[in-house]
């Protein structure tokens, strides 16, 4: 009986410490801003108001809900600065995932079909970029792109005249696609290389010609992996920061870098927390979706 | 064996160019003698020698480092309880909200993630410094971590465990001795995960952040913000040189406890 009782009293802690953790960390911190976005900007420390006063007991918890009010969420909704930069993000994000998918199927495609030794020297060599730091890598790009950059050194090779590729957004279309590039490429490898290949030798044995062969077999077939591929990496993206704010120029204002200039620029912590709750409510739908496949896929392996 | 066709051959040669060329670019113009990118002045390890003598750069290295190791081992712990928790404990009440906890931070935008807890410590009235960065990193990586070690904890052979059970073995004993060593390159490659992820977050660093606790990745920013500086380049190409080695460590790690994934067995 005694044994038992240890053997659940560990195995409660194996649960409760992350839990705790979470809770603490993420999920509390979530509410917080939640309740910050209903307060006031005010020149204090800390810079907004009503603060929950607990010593003061019930009249204190009653002063704080009259203190909450959607100000700034008005706010968001009155100026069409932050309904742009939300537009712009959505905008970047498709398109650049869009990008993605074009051009990871065929790299994930052609892993998936290499001799079985070689996919997982395969499969390093794309995660190792991942692991190398975002922010060098974003970096790497600027050495490229600026004015008498190699990219432009390289176009004149060719014969065609130097332009400014920094501050554009190609240049942000860029930075994304190579950054984001390994979240497409690994879920797509996963799914071909899945693929049972006895599908396709039996549409060759029934006349298939191949290429009809990859459109309607491999292709339906692989569509989870396009969808797990395509939400790691448009949820990211939608919020993304440093890639715009590195190689973008003004006139590319993600919500993300919206965000940045409220809360550091600005020190409106408010505003800055409204802007946060409406991107997850933008992005609920997406996440929703991506914890559903997540889920279908757990199921299936267990 | 298969032979790859000229198409495939080409996807994957591009690919693997786009996603190497940059890097090799970056580290090539490390060891430029000349300040401009425009000109070729030679090799020269002259930014590498500036960088010892660069006292803000290596007291931000330092602090880095000092976060990772903290935030990595803390990770490391709480992220392999979070998988036993959802591979060995069976039901528990909350488990689909604990498992959607441990994925919904990998995808969320950084700018919130930062934001929120940067709010929490305001909230508790902490002083922000290495320690309020160190749990952020923490709450981020050991989710990866929780990631990789319940990924494997779902593949491994289950028989051992229980045949040590049936043998009246007890369960942390069980733990020790026949869960942990099945898990252990999963936990060491997550450890690492953990590492570099710390040691490269720059947006979270930044709302977290206090006076005396700038990170590596914030002085790099703040100077790349104004242009291109050869010994950026030089601390970059140190970075990638630690992570590359940690990343084939890694991964040999993983294989040495799996035989059957072993890629040149023939």
């Amino acid at each position: 009986m005694a044994g038992r009782e240890t053997q659940s009293i560990g195995t409660r802690l194996v649960v409760l410490v992350p839990y705790a953790w979470l809770v603490a960390f993420f999920l509390v911190p979530c509410l917080i801003i939640l309740k910050i976005s209903l307060s006031q900007t005010v020149l204090a420390q800390p810079p907004y108001e009503p603060v929950l006063d607990l010593s003061a007991g019930w009249a204190g918890i009653r002063d704080f809900l009259a203190g909450l009010s959607a100000d700034n969420y008005a706010t968001l909704a009155g100026d069409t600065l932050y309904l742009a930069s939300y537009l712009k993000s959505l905008e970047v994000a498709a398109l650049s995932t869009a990008l993605l998918l074009v051009i990871g199927y065929p790299v994930a495609y052609a892993m998936a079909r290499a001799p079985g030794r070689i996919q997982a020297v395969l499969v390093m060599l794309v995660i190792l970029p991942f692991w190398t730091s975002f922010l060098i890598r974003v970096y790497a790009w600027i050495i490229i792109l600026q004015g008498d950059g190699l990219f432009n050194r390289a176009l004149g090779l060719v014969g065609i005249a130097p332009r400014p590729w920094l501050a554009t957004d190609t240049a942000v279309y860029i930075g994304i696609v190579y950054s984001y590039l390994p979240f497409m490429v690994l879920p797509l490898y996963a799914t071909l290389q899945k693929l049972d290949e006895a599908l396709l030798e039996a549409a060759a044995d029934l006349g298939c010609p191949r290429r009809k062969a990859f459109w309607t077999v491999t292709l339906p077939l692989s569509l989870p992996g396009a969808v797990a591929g395509g939400l790691l990496c448009f949820i990211p993206i939608v919020g993304e920061f440093v890639i715009p704010d590195l190689l973008g120029g003004s006139q590319t204002i993600m919500i993300g870098q919206t965000l940045w200039t409220e809360f550091f620029a600005n020190r409106d912590w408010p505003v800055a927390s409204a802007i946060a709750i409406v991107l997850l409510c933008v992005l609920v739908g997406p996440i929703a979706a991506f914890e559903h496949m997540r889920l279908r896929d757990a199921r299936r392996r267990s | 064996m298969r032979r790859l066709s000229a198409i495939n051959l080409t996807a994957l040669a591009l690919g693997l160019a786009f996603l190497y060329l940059p890097i090799a670019v970056l580290v090539l113009y490390s060891f430029n003698a000349s300040r401009l990118v425009a000109v070729w002045g030679g090799w020269s390890v002259r930014w590498y020698r500036e960088l010892l003598r660069d006292d803000a750069i290596l007291d931000a290295a330092r602090i880095s480092i000092g976060i990772a190791l903290v935030s990595a081992t803390a990770a490391t712990v709480l992220g392999t309880l979070a998988a036993l928790a959802l591979t060995r404990v069976g039901r528990f009440r909350g488990r689909a909200a604990f498992s959607a906890m441990i994925y919904a931070p990998l995808v969320m935008p950084e700018v919130i993630t930062g934001l929120s807890l940067l709010l929490l410590f305001v909230a508790l009235g902490i002083d922000r410094g290495f320690w309020t960065v160190a749990a952020a990193h923490t709450t981020l990586t050991m989710c990866f971590v929780a990631v990789v070690v319940q990924s494997r904890l779902i593949d491994a052979d289950r028989s051992l465990e229980e045949a040590a059970m049936d043998l009246g073995c007890p369960p942390f004993r069980t733990f020790l001795f026949v869960t942990l060593p099945v898990a252990a390159p999963a936990v060491v490659a997550g450890f690492l995960l953990a590492f570099s992820l710390s040691l490269d977050d720059l947006v979270i660093a930044t709302f977290t952040t206090g006076p005396g606790a700038t990170t590596l990745p914030i002085r790099i920013y703040s100077a790349v913000r104004l242009g291109v500086k050869p010994e950026i380049n030089a601390v970059c190409t140190v970075m990638i040189s630690c992570v590359a080695l940690a990343v084939v460590a890694a991964s040999l790690l993983t294989r040495a406890g799996d035989p059957a994934k072993k890629p040149f067995a023939h």
